[in-house]
């Protein structure tokens, strides 16, 4: 259970002269589940495109399984913010999570029969089978959200990225899908979550990794997730962000 | 055939492959990139021009493709300087159209170019310029050139269907599963400029803009699924153009310009008609 | 040579582009901010059917009555890309493109119809189209620099007005400021320096005097006020040496070469700008990647100190 997964070695990255990241170095272990936190700006969603390399990265080195990130491509899901893609698309909920499989089907190929299964099997999973000839315009915040869990789940990864899969979304829906993170996590698999919910933090996830440019404490949650921590990566916030969420803050401990 | 038929026919392959193009090029967010390409293009014809010293389909096929690649590629490489995309468009695409203008205004003179030409197109010039197939007998050029220019854009979509809808509906998921988004793009830009380049001559220019947006976008209010959408666009695209040559001979008009104001009219239609997202269904909704 | 340089016509045409580069800059400006460039494009090509019914109703070639008609055409169009993208899921660029080839289809239409039918009497028609200055006349030149002017006094008395419409057009409404008349004002503005300079440059290259100027400028400064200085001027000194070159040849078109005036600024200033500058960049990221390369080292002599 404790080989590590993804080794981060002074990564920095930058968008045209500002630094977003820099000296960024971490280890994930097999089999957590970790939330990403960090104000805004913080360069959460940053870190995971240039670890994905869907952003450039200005140095450093970044290894899974023990192997370059093209290697080791197949067995790696991305949820992206739900925001980042156009909901007007011409295409249904199946269509949606059937993309999931389109690295996998290969070119010139369409989807068949088996993969068309697979794929109502995990809209079954997220309780979406009833919407899946339902375009996805019309589908709620939570519901597209469920859609994008599908999506990732038929991939069948075996370490996910996820980008706030929890914004805007209904309590359902949360809890729908942190079940299923932690069913992930019970079959062994690895997820980062982006997380901007604090008072959740410590319910949700079993490690906790503050990024502010750069990773300000990281581990264990229940030993790292201390009010010094927030404190330390909120740093001017502190003030607003605490009266917000004074409570949990204590609560949560 | 007869004179007409080869015109109709012309004018039907303009219709169907700009319109099956049309619907990635605003689904991709880029209607106003096909704007560019079409000014573009007349660059990459001068440039053929100047260098072969003949006006032939391969040349400026090959022309167009290289003038729409770097129109993609300028525009995209301005971006990356902090230029927003619809600025870089703007600036690009008039710099290099006037680059053309001027080349055809100072060098290349009175030849069988002309900017006028090149803008409206002359689809009723059409019959006359053939060339002599196997098997099929004398052609058109522009007719063959537009066949071929239309089995390239077919078997593109349908070979790529899942990689284009894919790259169009979520590139950064695309990209994590290790598709090639950004070689698609280049691919598709090709695609545009072959389609715009082949259909310059019957339509020109600008009105190639409008048989390349307007048939996809009433097609897009009509429907919720890529394939049927695909199929609206083309038979919008086929009907403006048989009705567009119809209107023009009626008024004794120009029929490319005639073309592109048919496909409004059939926007028109869907706009006001459709019954997911016309404005008539919409104010019933309401009403009721 | 001297001769044509020298004549009092030249000089008036000289002075009306230089007069329309001045307010396509400045007027370029207020789009970039609306992150509208490429309405300038749609809205001139809008124009077209305008000028030609004007023609038809009038029967002769009167600059502001055709300049009228264009406007009232490019009004309509902005009308309809603005009611398209509201009441459907289309979105803004392909509503533009729409609106810009279907009604320079429709102009086009019109026009191969008066060709054929009124005679002689509709040449010049066709330069509205692809812009020939040196044709203009004085009655022409003298139409385009009272509207050139009007919009220059229009932008120039606004500034604030304009900086906090398009900085922060929510916060401008808190303050009181009727943000619909501005829109209109706005668009009013846009549309009759496009149509002006129809006459001069055409429908295609007006939209990169209104686009280029203005981008360059940005490479210069971070004060909307230096931006639209600076645009006005790179925008009259483009519209002068493309006048003055394309007096060189023979027949050789304004437009176009006001046009590569514009670009080769941009191009400098591209380079060799003070702000974001491609030069002033690499400096910048060199000189990063340095800090970058020496803050490593402590901070792994940090972490040693850790262990």
């Amino acid at each position: 259970m404790t080989e590590t997964v993804l080794k981060v070695n002074n990564l920095s990255a930058s968008y045209r002269k500002n630094t977003v990241l820099h000296d960024v170095n971490f280890q994930i272990n097999q089999g957590t589940l970790t939330g990403i936190v960090g104000p805004n700006g913080a360069g959460k969603s940053t870190l995971i495109k240039t670890l994905l390399q869907l952003h450039p990265t200005l140095t450093g080195t970044v290894d899974f399984f023990g192997l370059p990130f093209k290697a080791a491509q197949q067995v790696i899901g991305y949820v992206p913010q739900r925001g980042s893609v156009d909901w007007d698309f011409p295409t249904n909920a199946l269509d949606v999570v059937l993309m999931g499989l389109y690295g996998r089907i290969g070119w010139l190929k369409l989807p068949n029969r088996s993969h068309k299964q697979m794929a109502m099997e995990k809209l079954e999973k997220m309780g979406m089978a009833a919407y899946a000839d339902r375009q996805i315009s019309q589908l709620s915040g939570g519901q597209q959200q469920r859609v994008f869990l599908a999506r990732a789940l038929v991939q069948d990864a075996d370490f996910y990225f996820m980008d706030e899969p929890l914004a805007g979304v209904d309590a359902a829906t949360e809890r729908a899908i942190m079940a299923i993170l932690k069913e992930l996590k019970e079959q062994g698999k690895t997820v980062m979550v982006v997380h901007h919910d604090l008072q959740t933090v410590a319910d949700y996830y079993d490690h906790v990794l503050f990024l502010n440019k750069t990773v300000v404490a990281h581990g264990d949650t229940t030993s790292i997730f201390t009010k010094e921590n927030i404190a330390r990566t909120y740093g001017g916030n502190m003030r607003w962000t605490l009266k917000e969420e004074e409570s949990h803050v204590v609560h949560s401990q | 055939m007869t004179y007409t038929v080869w015109i109709v026919l012309t004018a039907v392959l303009v219709g169907l492959s700009c319109s099956l193009i049309g619907v990635f090029l605003i689904l991709r967010k880029m209607a106003m990139m096909a704007d560019a390409i079409s000014h573009t293009v007349l660059l990459g014809i001068v440039v053929a021009f100047l260098i072969t010293k003949e006006i032939s389909g391969p040349h400026m096929l090959i022309g167009a493709i290289i003038a729409g690649l770097v129109t993609a590629l300028l525009v995209q490489w301005l971006h990356q300087f902090d230029i927003e995309q619809h600025a870089s468009i703007g600036i690009v695409f008039t710099t290099l159209f006037a680059i053309g203008v001027i080349l055809i205004a100072t060098s290349v003179g009175n030849a069988h170019l002309d900017v006028q030409h090149a803008l409206m197109g002359e689809i009723t010039f059409i019959p006359w310029d053939t060339i002599t197939l196997p098997f099929v007998g004398k052609v058109p050029v522009a007719t063959a050139m537009l066949s071929l220019v239309l089995v390239i854009v077919i078997v593109s979509i349908i070979a790529f269907y899942k990689e284009w809808k894919i790259t169009s509906f979520d590139p950064a998921l695309a990209a994590s599963l290790g598709i090639p988004v950004v070689f698609m793009h280049y691919l598709f830009m090709s695609l545009v400029s072959i389609t715009t380049v082949a259909s310059f001559d019957a339509v020109g220019a600008i009105m190639v803009v409008a048989m390349l947006i307007t048939p996809a976008a009433s097609a897009y209010l009509w429907t919720d699924k890529l394939s049927i959408m695909l199929l609206l666009s083309a038979l919008f695209g086929v009907t403006s153009a048989i009705v567009g040559y119809y209107v023009a001979a009626w008024l004794d008009t120009s029929i490319s310009a005639s073309m592109a104001f048919a496909t409004g009219i059939f926007f028109l239609i869907s706009f006001l008609g459709s019954p997911k997202h016309g404005l008539i269904s919409k104010y019933n909704r309401i009403a009721s | 040579m001297w001769s044509i340089l020298s004549s009092s016509n030249f000089q008036w045409v000289l002075a009306s582009t230089m007069i329309l580069g001045i307010a396509a800059g400045m007027i370029g400006c207020l789009a970039y901010w609306k992150k509208q460039s490429l309405m300038s494009d749609a809205l001139a090509h809008a124009a077209l059917p305008g000028v030609i019914i004007a023609f038809l109703i009038l029967g002769e070639k009167n600059l502001f009555l055709l300049i009228m008609g264009a406007a009232v055409s490019s009004l309509i169009g902005a009308f309809f890309i603005q009611w398209i993208q509201s009441a459907t899921r289309i979105t803004e660029d392909t509503a533009m493109g729409m609106v810009l080839s279907i009604f320079f289809g429709l102009g086009i239409m019109l026009l191969t119809i008066v060709n054929r039918s009124a005679g002689g009497n509709q040449s010049g028609l066709d330069s509205f189209i692809f812009g020939q200055a040196a044709s203009m006349v004085k009655s022409d030149v003298i139409t385009m620099l009272l509207l050139a002017v009007a919009v220059i006094v229009i932008v120039a008395i606004g500034f604030k007005e304009w900086k906090i419409y398009l900085f922060d057009p929510q916060f401008a409404k808190g303050l009181g400021l009727p943000i619909k008349g501005i829109n209109i004002v706005y668009t009013l503005v846009l549309v009759t320096t496009i149509v002006v300079g129809i006459q001069a440059v055409g429908v295609i290259l007006i939209a990169a005097l209104l686009i280029i100027p203005s981008v360059s400028a940005r490479y210069w400064t971070n004060s909307f006020l230096y931006m639209l200085i600076l645009s006005a001027l790179f925008g009259g000194v483009s519209g002068v040496l493309g006048t003055f070159i394309s007096a060189v040849g023979n027949g050789w078109p304004t437009g176009p070469f006001i046009v590569i005036v514009a670009a080769s600024f941009f191009i400098l200033s591209l380079i060799f700008g003070k702000e974001r500058g491609i030069l002033v960049n690499r400096l910048a990221i060199i000189a990063h990647k340095r800090q970058l390369k020496s803050r490593k080292s402590s901070s792994s002599l940090k972490r040693s100190e850790l262990i």
